[in-house]
């Protein structure tokens, strides 16, 4: 990633969480927004991806590595892969839905890419949100919530969470909280990703790079 | 835990109350030690989630797996505790029992059509009008073996019987609408 002018670095995890799944790992990095559309590249570079998928090929991702590197660590922390996707398989089921991966815009389309190249999510925060000391993973605690603001709700302790010092931004592998999403407002976007054992860092390192990239090519 | 822990092999727990003799996992943690015990629980879900997504595929070419997701029941990402972990992996085991009893019954009715189109072809006179879908002997196309009369009315008269393949799949758009003879209202432009 040298060559874009920046680098991941690595998240911390809670000690008791690095013991019982010693391959999680998370690895963020800041870049500067780009506002703005996907160019046509992008777009061409979509349907390429739309490309890779067919029925059969989507029924049998789940015996491919990484997908069932992430639907087998899903069951570990209490997660029903069948009915919470995995992302890989999320992507590849909606790509079915609508015949085609279309653009959403050029994040969204970066994080996409990222995931169907790689099979590894991305996830996009808005750095003004995140401390500077950086994102990584534990266990909510009581008076734990989800974002910041009036609307951030409890979480129940013992949920795993994406944090910094400071804020829970998400649940691992859902949603960041409204409050510190992308807006157009954003300057500055903080990209994460989260590795689970059986996928390698390599996928990690090569998942955010390719966001870093697609989002430097917009217009 | 306590009786978790008194075995040093376990056997699967099923629907049925039948310990299947197909799932069979060692138990290799130190007694007393929970994230030990944790750590081989999680050892034996990734072993069967493997197994349940190779057969979820083969079964899948079978006329797939009948599953039932409660989308109510969605869960939260958190630390697991044994018991909660034992019951993934029973329910796990359960599936993957029902899967493998699922694609062994469907290889069994496929091999029993194949023999079914192997008699009609050896003798169609004794099977007259039999008929076996590609699907029903595990291939895939919408074609179908028919035991049929030869010339029609003719073959039925004199028992010539023969097995035809059918042409497979309709046309996803049809054959088009026919046009008739154009009407036209207005006045003729040449002449």
């Amino acid at each position: 990633m040298e060559e874009l002018g920046v680098s991941a670095a690595s998240g911390f995890v809670e000690p008791e969480l690095q013991d019982e799944f010693p391959g999680l790992r998370l690895d963020w990095l800041t870049v500067e927004a780009h506002d703005g559309r996907s160019t046509s590249g992008i777009r061409k570079r979509l349907d390429g991806l739309s490309n890779r998928f067919r029925g059969m090929s989507v029924i049998s991702m789940r015996t491919q590595p990484i997908p069932r590197a992430y639907r087998t660590f899903f069951r570990h922390i209490g997660l029903d892969p069948d009915a919470t996707m995995v992302p890989a398989e999320a992507a590849a089921v909606v790509r079915l839905r609508d015949g085609g991966f279309r653009s959403t815009g050029l994040l969204r389309d970066a994080l996409l890419v990222a995931l169907v190249e790689t099979g590894v999510p991305v996830w996009a925060l808005d750095a003004d949100h995140v401390d500077a000391g950086g994102l990584g993973i534990r266990t909510t605690v009581e008076g734990d919530r989800l974002g910041t603001g009036e609307l951030a709700g409890y979480l129940a302790p013992g949920r795993l969470a994406v944090v910094d010092r400071a804020n829970v931004h998400s649940l691992l592998f859902g949603e960041v909280a409204g409050a510190h999403a992308v807006t157009k407002r954003t300057r500055h976007i903080t990209l994460f990703s989260v590795a689970v054992e059986g996928v390698p860092v390599i996928h990690l390192e090569e998942a955010l790079w390719l966001c870093v990239e697609v989002l430097s090519s917009g217009e | 835990m306590s009786a978790l822990l008194e075995h040093d092999r376990f056997s699967v727990r099923t629907g049925d109350g039948a310990p299947p003799n197909d799932i069979d996992v060692d138990f290799g943690f130190g007694r007393g030690d929970d994230s030990a015990a944790r750590r081989t629980l999680r050892q034996q879900i990734s072993k069967l989630e493997r197994e349940l997504s190779e057969i979820f595929v083969t079964a899948f070419l079978m006329g797939g797996l009948e599953h039932h997701v409660d989308d109510g029941d969605v869960g939260q990402p958190r630390l697991l505790d044994i018991g909660e972990l034992e019951q993934i992996r029973d329910d796990l085991a359960e599936r993957l029992h029902a899967a493998r009893g699922r694609v062994s019954q469907r290889a069994d009715q496929f091999e029993a059509n194949r023999l079914l189109l192997e008699r009609m072809l050896v003798e169609p006179a004794r099977y007259r009008y039999a008929r076996v879908a590609l699907r029903d002997i595990g291939e895939r196309g919408c074609g179908a073996y028919e035991v049929r009369p030869r010339l029609g009315l003719v073959g039925m008269l004199a028992g010539w019987w023969h097995v035809k393949l059918s042409s497979g799949c309709p046309l996803a758009m049809g054959r088009g609408v026919s046009r008739g003879p154009e009407i036209t209202t207005g006045r003729c432009a040449s002449s």
